[in-house]
């Protein structure tokens, strides 16, 4: 079960996070700022064969004894990324593979509302929305 | 007297017309930035991340430039310093103007939302630009893209 969803301007700061109310919140947006240093390690892929950087999805961060931190890189350099329970096993890679797609599409919906202003923090209730209806989320 | 006052109006109404003008077509630039940055995420939700520079103007040239114009840019020119020209020989917003020298100076006001458009789609894709255009043939124009090092 994904217990912290966050969209990160390519700039490195949140334009959304959202975690699971119960847990330390300060705990999730560290976590996800720590993984900020690796996303830029794949994205710059050094010594990496050219079949993995051009894939969007990122695929495992880095596990810690607690969570497991996935994320997944756009065209346009936002960077989405998703915590998860490391006791829930059953959350397959496909699984994960299709939550980000749908974030996708919803940010993508919000990047195309033409009252949203390009690095703003998200608000839209429409995005939260999409977000609750992820497999296995909140 | 009448005619004094008369002829000073209409010089200030000519500058304003001008002015306006240049507002216009500056507002339209930005309408079509902010177009050019949606459409983007859209079109780019499915491929593969970009190489380079090149990777992304000929992304534009191709890909971008057909799910707008149904066309592609019909020449890509660049001098591999960050200038890049594409001509486009039958731009569809100009081809049901007359071709000739006709309405030449009103070109500009048609392909400044383009112009916007470019260059919000290259923002978006991590690319900062100028994007200027001119014609001299109708409907051929040429959009120039200088990009800025940051």
């Amino acid at each position: 079960m994904a217990v912290c969803i966050a969209v990160i301007a390519k700039e490195n700061y949140p334009l959304y996070i959202r975690s699971v109310p119960t847990q330390g919140e300060l705990k999730f947006h560290y976590t996800v700022h720590t993984s900020l240093d690796v996303v830029e390690e794949k994205i710059s892929g050094v010594g990496k064969a050219l079949a993995d950087q051009r894939e969007l999805y990122l695929g495992l961060l880095y596990p810690t004894e607690d969570y497991k931190v996935y994320g997944y890189v756009t065209n346009s350099k936002v960077k989405f990324v998703i915590v998860v329970d490391s006791s829930n096993t059953s959350l397959r890679d496909n699984e994960i593979r299709s939550m980000f797609r749908k974030l996708h599409n919803s940010f993508t919906d919000v990047m195309c509302n033409p009252f949203y202003n390009p690095g703003d923090p998200i608000q839209s209730k429409g995005h939260q929305t999409a977000q609750t209806h992820l497999p296995g989320n909140f | 007297m009448e005619d004094g006052r008369m002829r000073v109006k209409c010089n200030f109404s000519g500058d304003q017309k001008f002015l306006e003008n240049g507002r216009c077509v500056s507002k339209l630039e930005s309408m079509g930035f902010r177009v050019g940055q949606g459409l983007i995420e859209r079109f780019t939700k499915d491929t593969p991340r970009f190489k380079d520079e090149l990777d992304v103007m000929k992304f534009i040239c191709k890909d971008f430039w057909t799910s707008v114009f149904k066309k592609q840019i019909d020449n890509l020119r660049t001098n591999h310093q960050g200038i890049y020209v594409l001509q486009d020989n039958k731009f569809r917003l100009l081809t049901h103007l007359s071709a000739g020298k006709q309405y030449l100076e009103h070109a500009p006001k048609f392909l400044a939302f383009t112009c916007g458009l470019v260059r919000g789609a290259l923002s978006n894709l991590g690319v900062k630009s100028i994007v200027t255009a001119e014609v001299s043939v109708m409907p051929a124009c040429k959009f120039q893209v200088m990009i800025q090092k940051m």
